[in-house]
């Protein structure tokens, strides 16, 4: 049988570095093709070229047989190669199916091809609304779009890119349910992931990189997970040591009855929020994104403001109507799910990007402090070994792992009491996104108090000592980490969705 | 043969630097194409347009008094522009600046004080940022679009100038003339020398340059209006008051307008008349631009800026070519410049046929 996708010898360079080097693989009709490797080991460019976004210096891409000479996006399309990007292409200005329909090329019927995106997204168990603007959509919304419109194409190599770091438990199996329907009508997968365990339950086979090279290939299902984590970091795992909370006597986050309502028709309001966080513990909140997670943290961190003073206090002072600078005042830190643009200055260089949030350190009767500026950013560069040429490096030079290690670092180095973090190790390679979550972890028992909002379960099972759960602006009652399990949470995750009774629901499984 | 536009991986410093100086070249090169189509010799036009009016004493003293305003105003108007505050009514700042100042002038009951200069100057200071203020307060109150209420705040600026001289400021020795009377001698700045017109106001330009170089590069306001300008949700995210940076970033703008208003009517014009300003106050923002929103970039552009309008009338006068000349070379330059500065973020790049 002739191979859907045949790479043979791809080498691809950019300025400094050999993102392909000689990078061979083929994938069957109906295969289900995992490339595992950490961030930076060149996964994303390859699946670029594979789709023509960017062009190999050298090598040769056969598809179903024939030599593929020159191609891009557009093309790759008309052979039927769809991909998800792990950062989205969509227009925000616009709507769902519009943003679709640029890309359909037969179909120009915006309300034929609504109903179509309604009917297969809730097939698929990814339900959207056709008619919102992409701009009000939460990151795991965009990508239920960027999914459903491949989807529509009826592609024969669909290539996902990390598709379901926003996904609950259930949705994340519905969607393999979908993809494993679609190889077996006989589309080639090609599945981007650092998750070992999805990776073995879905991929038939897997090509591992490092360096841009290929370290080996394996049949998941038949690899232990710690043969394939060697193959992709290449030395010793990291080893998480997470110890047991020390709850402080009075709460250093309370959050009392917070109830705002949502600044768009889109958005989530939310409704008589109350919950603690003490210093010396890690609360996590799970929830499917667009759950109201955005507009909680912009209260908690002072984004934005709320008329009622009392509703949320630090250390118990009233700090509802302060600013994110006046609640750093109070011993608050901040690390927000957009690195560029929120969480640090694209242009501007790390020690400017330390200014952001240290100025009390590091600025004098008004004036930048540069020496010391430049120096904080060294010590964060050294201590959270973050990969960059100096302080003077800009921001956007950094690649996405390396940035939040910058911006944990920062937020960290405040010695904060209380830390909030937003998405910490999103798209960060392993042993960043470990190293981090050790940081946060050494942070809490050290006496900070921690509210991590995530939509990776895993990651909320691995370091919090209780679990919060958003669902449709609502908060769910605590659960104990240890009394607790993915399912229960999932559960609470979609709750509100069922109707009325659904608080029962949730109830009854907090005392399970 | 292809040829693809792509993005630079990071922004071209070197380009950065060349970009006003092939921005130049090519307004040279497009300027010696139109005095070719109107039958003039290039070299001829050019050299009266660029040469001669620099080549004497007394043109390096008038490219000084017309840059100064110019750098002045730009260094102002650069400091909202930074965090994306674009005030482009410093015309009409300037002028309410001029007025205030020769009311200052004219009315001060004792026309001899050694305080009428310092006085008129904070009067210039405060109306211009009075005036801005407007602006200010629209934008951070109620949200409206400071570009459209500055330009229209210029309007009615122009007009009440035009009211004044036509009416109760007008000089009643003055022949009917729509002008005011002569300042008294203590309400001039004094010239640095009496064959020339330039005078000690250019020390206050050279001052804000300091200051505005101080305020963008090494003050934390100025930091913070930065972030403001480059990643408003950062600035969020840091918990500076995006107030802050409206008023700030008019309110410097307004100030400086309103103390070159003041300079000139303090200096080499005496008194108000309706039309006081070449259009300072709009060439300047023209100037920010070409100095790249930098305090020592605004003062080449500021002497360029100059040696346009010194040379527009020296073909005027010399060539008996239109002063519009003036406004089309302001233009192409700008356009340019704009044009050239694509490159320092893109790059053309030569794609081999068969790829």
């Amino acid at each position: 049988m002739t191979p859907r996708l045949e790479l043979r010898n791809i080498t691809k360079r950019y300025p400094g570095i050999v993102a392909n080097d000689d990078i061979s693989m083929s994938i069957m009709p109906g295969e289900i093709h995992a490339v595992l490797g950490e961030n930076g080991a060149g996964k994303s460019t390859l699946m670029k070229i594979i789709y023509g976004a960017a062009q190999a210096d050298s090598g040769e891409i056969w598809y179903d047989g024939k030599l593929i000479d020159s191609h891009n996006p557009a093309s790759s399309r008309a052979l039927g190669i769809e991909m998800v990007y792990q950062h989205f292409a969509l227009f925000e200005s616009v709507t769902v199916v519009e943003n679709i329909a640029l890309s359909v090329s037969s179909l120009f019927d915006l309300d034929t091809l609504a109903r179509q995106i309604t009917k297969l997204s809730n097939q698929y168990g990814m339900p959207i609304d056709p008619h919102r603007r992409v701009h009000d959509l939460s990151v795991g919304e965009r990508q239920r779009v960027e999914i459903v419109r491949c989807l529509l194409q009826a592609p024969k190599l669909l290539i996902l890119d990390e598709p379901t770091s926003v996904l609950t438990p259930q949705a994340v199996a519905k969607l393999f349910e979908t993809l494993r329907q679609l190889a077996t009508e006989g589309c080639s997968i090609v599945y981007i992931s650092h998750k070992l365990d999805e990776v073995q339950e879905l991929c038939d086979s897997a090509t591992v990189l490092r360096n841009g090279k290929v370290t080996g290939t394996a049949r998941p299902k038949e690899t232990t997970s710690l043969e394939l984590a060697r193959m992709m970091v290449g030395s010793k795992l990291p080893q998480m040591r997470v110890g047991p909370p020390t709850p402080s006597e009075a709460p250093m986050l309370e959050v009392r009855d917070l109830t705002a309502p949502s600044r768009d028709q889109y958005g989530i309001g939310l409704k008589d929020i109350s919950f603690d966080v003490r210093g010396g513990e890690i609360v996590g909140l799970a929830g499917v994104s667009g759950n109201g997670q955005a507009e909680l943290i912009a209260l908690l961190s002072g984004e934005r403001t709320h008329d009622s003073a009392a509703a949320i206090r630090i250390e118990g002072k009233a700090a509802g109507h302060l600013n994110a600078s006046e609640r750093r005042k109070l011993g608050m830190a901040f690390v927000p799910e957009e690195r560029l643009g929120r969480g640090a200055v694209p242009p501007h260089a790390l020690w400017e990007n330390a200014v952001l949030t240290a100025n009390r350190q590091l600025v004098r009767y008004g004036m930048l402090d540069r020496n010391k500026a430049a120096g904080f950013a060294r010590d964060i560069i050294e201590r959270f070994k973050v990969k960059a040429n100096g302080p003077g490096s800009s921001a956007q030079s950094l690649s996405g792992g390396n940035l939040q290690k910058f911006i944990v670092g920062r937020e960290i180095a405040l010695e904060p009491k209380l830390l909030l973090v937003s998405q910490p190790t999103w798209g960060v390679d392993i042993g960043a996104a470990t190293f981090i979550r050790q940081t946060i972890v050494d942070l809490s028992r050290a006496g900070a108090a921690v509210l991590i909002i995530s939509e990776e379960l895993d990651e909320l099972f691995e370091i919090c000592d209780r679990l919060l759960v958003i669902c449709q602006g609502q908060v769910s009652p605590p659960l104990i980490r240890m009394n607790t399990n993915r399912e229960e949470v999932g559960l609470l995750m979609t709750r509100v969705d069922r109707g009325n009774g659904t608080n029962g629901r949730g109830e009854r499984a907090l005392q399970n | 043969m292809h040829f693809r536009i792509e993005q630079r991986p990071e922004p071209s410093t070197s380009m950065r630097i060349a970009a006003p100086v092939v921005a130049t070249l090519l307004t040279l090169a497009v300027g010696s194409l139109m005095f070719a189509g109107l039958g003039y010799d290039p070299g001829t036009a050019l050299q009266a347009f660029f040469i001669t009016p620099v080549s004497s004493l007394n043109g390096l003293s008038e490219l000084l008094l017309k840059a100064s305003p110019l750098i002045l105003i730009a260094c102002g108007l650069a400091v909202g522009f930074r965090a994306n505050v674009w005030n482009i009514g410093a015309e009409g700042q300037l002028i309410i600046g001029a007025i205030a100042a020769c009311g200052v002038g004219l009315f001060y009951p004792d026309p001899e004080s050694p305080l009428l200069l310092p006085l008129m100057f904070v009067a210039g200071a405060s109306a211009g940022m009075a005036w801005a203020a407007i602006a200010a307060f629209l934008r951070a109150r109620m949200n409206t679009n400071e570009i459209l209420v500055t330009l229209m705040l210029t309007y009615i600026a122009t007009l009440l100038l035009s009211w004044l001289v036509h009416g109760p400021w007008r000089d009643p020795a003055g022949f009917n003339y729509p002008q005011t009377a002569l300042l008294p001698a203590a309400a001039m700045f004094e010239p640095l020398d009496y064959a020339y017109r330039v005078n000690s106001s250019v020390f206050i330009t050279v001052f804000a340059v300091v200051l505005m170089w101080l305020f963008t590069d090494r003050s934390f306001l100025g930091y913070k209006m930065k972030v403001s300008g480059a990643a408003p949700l950062a600035a969020r995210y840091a918990g500076f008051r995006e107030s802050s940076a409206i008023w700030t970033g008019l309110l410097a703008g307004g100030a400086a307008a309103g103390i070159a208003g003041m300079a000139e009517v303090a200096g080499p014009l005496g008194q108000l008349s309706p039309q006081i300003s070449p259009g300072y106050g709009f060439a300047a923002i023209i100037v920010a631009f070409i100095g790249r929103l930098n305090a020592f970039g605004i003062v080449l552009g500021g002497l360029l800026m100059s040696l346009l309008f010194l040379g527009g009338e020296a073909i005027q006068m010399n060539l008996g070519l239109s002063s519009a000349l003036t406004r089309i070379f302001q233009g192409i330059l700008l356009f340019f410049l704009l044009a050239v500065d694509f490159f320092i973020f893109y790059r053309l790049r030569r794609i081999p046929e068969h790829a």
